[in-house]
C-alpha cells in the first residue's frame, strides 16, 4: 500500500490510535458449558476463541478424528467434535508420551476459513498453524504448573474467528482465560501483545494494515507479576539499538492487557461466588 | 411444523438481581495472598520469593495455619468414600479403567468387583478372561472410592450390592447381542434389591456443584430415582416398583420404560441443567423443589433462559424459606 502513513506527524496511527495505545479488548470466560474451560476475546477486530480440556488421562494410540470412531472409545472425540462445533483435531498422542513427572500440554491453533480477507483453504494442519501450536505450547508450558499433574494431558484448542493483526497475542490471551476457567494452576497470567517499529517510534498492538506494511514486528508473551518473558518472537530485521524500545513498548502493552484481563477474571469469579452463595 | 425463533437479548447478570455481595477473599493467579511465612500452603497456592501466591482463580480458604485457594471449577478430586458414576474406557489385564471426570482415569480392580451370584472367592485366570463379559468399554457403573493413589488416581470398588452396572439411555443403543442368559448383568440397586429396569439418563455437571451428603442415592417422590455422583455424573432412572431380595449379580432389564416415567426423567434432567446453569448446588431437596417449580411449564420450555431463571429463582426462595 504505497503512500499509507502508518504514523502521522501528529502521532496518530491509521486507526486513530496513539503509538502505545491498545485496541479495545472485550473478553468473556465460560463460553462453552461442556468444556473444562473456555474463553472468547476480541482485540479490536481480531476475535479468538479458546477451549481447554484437562487435565485428563493421556490419550492412547489410535485416536483419530472423531467422525471415524464409534462407541465408547470414540465418545470423547465425538462429544468434543459435537460440542465445539467440529473444529477439534486430536493430535495422536500415545500413552508412552505421557510424562511420568508432569503434565503434557498439547496446543492446537486453527483459523477459520472466513477469518481473513481471502478465504483460507486449510483451516488447520498447515505449516503456520503447526508453528503457532508449538509456540503456544512453549508459552503455556512455561506458565502452567505441570508438576502438579503427572501423567495427565492438558489440551488447549484455539481458533481465530477473525484475524486483524495480533493473532498470536489474541490466542495467548484467550487461552490464558480458558486455562483459568478450567481451574488449572498457573504461575501467573500470560499476557501477550505485538509491537512494531515505524519512523523511530515503537508501536504497540499492530493491526493487520500495520503488519502488512512490512516493518519489523515482535510478539511478546509476558508473566506480568514477575516480568518474566514466556515467549519472544520476531522474524524481521531490526537494528539492535531499537530492540530495547520495541521490547519495552510490547512489555508495557502486555501489562495493560493484564490489567484488563485481571478485571474480567475478577468479575467472573465474583459473580460465580455470589451465585454459589456463602 | 411450528418453528420458534429467538433473538439475542442482553440480560442482566443474575448476581446483580440477587443484590448481595460475597464476603470471600477472591484471588486470581499471580496475586499475593500473604507474605507471612508462618502459614502452610495448600492447594491452589505456590511459594514464590518468600510470598504465598495464588495459582488458580477462586476464593481463599483459611483453616488455622493452612491456606488454600478453592478454584471455581475443577476436575473431580477423589476422596475415600465418595460415590461416583463412571464409564469404562478400557479393559486391562486385571482391572478396568473408568472415566470419572478426574485428572486421571480411575481404576476398578477385578478383586474389587462383585462376582455374579455373590460368591466370595479368589479371582482366577478364568475370571480374568471373563472380564469383558462383566463390563465392556462404554458401560456405565456406579461405585465407591476405595483408595486414592499418590498421583491422584482413584481406585474404585463395587463390593457392596448397592453398586453395579447401569444402562445409559442417552447413549446410542448398546444392544448386547449374543447375550448369554446365564451371565446375567444386574443393575444393582440400593439396599441390595434387584431393579427391574436398567435404563436411565446421565447428566454431566461440574463436580463442585454436587453437595456432599450422607447418602447420594435418592428416591424422589415424583417417580424417579437419582444417583448424585460426587464426580459430577448424575444418573437418573425410573424407580423400580418391586424390590426383591437376591444375592448379587448383574442383570440389566431392558424392558421399555413407560411414557410417564420418561417424562419425569426428562423433566428432572432439564431441571438439573437449569440449576447448573444458574450455579446452584445440587442435592435432593434443590432438585425436588426445582422439579415442582417447573411443573407449570412444558418440559422443552424449561431450557429457555428466561424460564430457567424464573424456575431457579423460585427454587432459591423456597430453599431460603426452608432454612430461615
Amino acid at each position: 500500500m504505497a503512500g499509507l502513513e502508518l504514523l502521522s506527524d501528529q502521532g496518530y496511527r491509521v486507526d486513530g490510535r496513539r503509538a502505545g495505545e491498545l485496541r479495545k479488548i472485550q473478553a468473556r470466560m465460560g463460553v462453552f458449558a461442556q468444556a473444562d474451560g473456555s474463553a472468547y476475546i476480541e482485540q479490536g477486530n481480531t476475535k479468538a476463541l479458546a477451549v481447554v480440556y484437562g487435565p485428563h488421562e493421556g490419550m492412547g494410540q489410535g485416536w483419530t478424528q472423531g467422525s471415524q470412531l464409534k462407541g465408547a472409545r470414540g465418545r470423547h472425540m465425538q462429544d468434543r467434535e459435537r460440542k465445539t462445533g467440529g473444529f477439534v483435531l486430536e493430535i495422536r498422542g500415545s500413552r508412552a508420551r505421557a510424562l511420568p513427572d508432569r503434565a503434557l500440554v498439547n496446543c492446537q491453533y486453527s483459523s477459520a476459513t472466513f477469518s481473513t480477507g481471502e478465504r483460507k483453504r486449510r483451516p488447520h494442519g498447515d505449516r503456520k498453524s503447526c508453528e503457532m501450536g508449538l509456540q503456544l505450547r512453549q508459552t503455556f508450558e512455561a506458565a502452567i504448573l505441570t508438576q502438579l499433574h503427572p501423567r495427565s494431558q492438558i489440551d488447549i484448542y484455539v481458533q481465530v474467528l477473525q484475524a486483524d493483526g495480533g493473532t498470536y497475542a489474541a490466542c495467548v490471551n484467550a487461552a490464558t482465560l480458558a486455562v483459568l476457567d478450567a481451574g488449572i494452576p498457573m504461575r501467573d497470567f500470560v499476557c501477550a501483545c505485538s509491537a512494531g517499529f515505524v519512523d523511530g517510534t515503537a508501536l504497540a498492538d499492530l493491526s493487520h494494515v500495520e503488519e502488512a506494511a512490512g516493518g519489523p514486528q515482535l510478539a511478546l508473551a509476558l508473566l506480568p507479576a514477575s516480568g518474566q518473558i514466556a515467549l519472544l518472537e520476531m522474524d524481521a530485521r531490526l537494528h539492535e539499538d531499537h530492540l530495547e524500545r520495541v521490547l519495552e513498548a510490547a512489555a508495557q502493552a502486555a501489562r495493560d492487557v493484564h490489567t484488563l484481563l485481571d478485571r474480567v477474571v475478577r468479575q467472573h469469579v465474583r459473580e460465580a461466588s455470589i451465585l454459589l452463595g456463602d | 411444523m411450528a418453528m420458534e425463533m429467538r433473538l439475542p437479548v442482553a440480560r442482566k447478570p443474575l448476581s446483580e438481581r440477587l443484590g448481595r455481595d460475597t464476603k470471600k477473599h477472591l484471588v486470581v493467579p499471580g496475586d499475593t495472598i500473604t507474605t507471612d511465612t508462618g502459614f502452610m500452603r495448600g492447594h491452589g497456592t505456590y511459594m514464590g520469593e518468600e510470598k504465598l501466591i495464588a495459582s488458580v482463580a477462586g476464593s481463599v480458604e483459611r483453616v488455622n495455619k493452612l491456606i488454600c485457594v478453592k478454584a471455581l471449577k475443577t476436575r473431580y478430586i477423589g476422596e475415600v468414600g465418595d460415590i461416583v458414576v463412571g464409564r469404562i474406557t478400557e479393559v486391562q489385564q486385571k482391572r478396568w479403567k473408568v472415566e470419572t471426570n478426574s485428572r486421571l482415569d480411575s481404576v476398578l480392580l477385578l478383586s474389587s468387583m462383585n462376582l455374579p451370584g455373590g460368591e466370595l472367592r479368589r479371582r482366577s485366570a478364568e475370571d480374568e478372561l471373563a472380564m469383558r463379559g462383566f463390563l465392556q468399554e462404554g458401560d456405565l457403573i456406579s461405585a465407591e472410592v476405595q483408595a486414592v493413589f499418590s498421583d491422584g488416581a482413584v481406585s474404585l470398588h463395587t463390593r457392596s450390592l448397592k453398586y453395579g452396572k447401569d444402562v445409559d439411555l442417552s447413549c446410542p443403543a448398546r444392544t448386547r447381542h449374543g447375550f448369554a442368559p446365564s451371565s446375567t448383568h444386574l443393575l444393582t440397586y440400593p439396599e441390595a434389591h434387584i431393579s427391574q429396569l436398567g435404563q436411565g439418563v446421565l447428566v454431566q455437571v461440574s463436580p463442585s456443584l454436587v453437595k456432599r451428603q450422607k447418602t447420594h442415592f435418592h428416591d424422589l417422590p415424583c417417580g424417579a430415582s437419582v444417583i448424585l455422583g460426587n464426580n459430577g455424573f448424575i444418573w437418573i432412572y425410573p424407580t423400580p416398583e418391586h424390590k426383591e431380595e437376591e444375592a448379587g449379580g448383574f442383570i440389566a432389564n431392558l424392558e421399555p420404560v413407560s411414557l410417564a416415567d420418561r417424562e419425569v426423567i426428562s423433566r428432572l434432567r432439564n431441571c438439573i441443567i437449569s440449576l447448573v446453569t444458574q450455579r446452584m448446588m445440587l442435592y435432593d431437596t434443590s432438585i425436588l423443589y426445582c422439579y415442582e417449580a417447573s411443573l407449570p411449564h412444558q418440559i422443552k420450555d424449561i431450557l429457555k433462559p428466561e424460564i430457567m431463571e424464573e424456575i431457579v429463582m423460585e427454587t432459591r426462595q423456597r430453599l431460603l424459606e426452608q432454612e430461615g
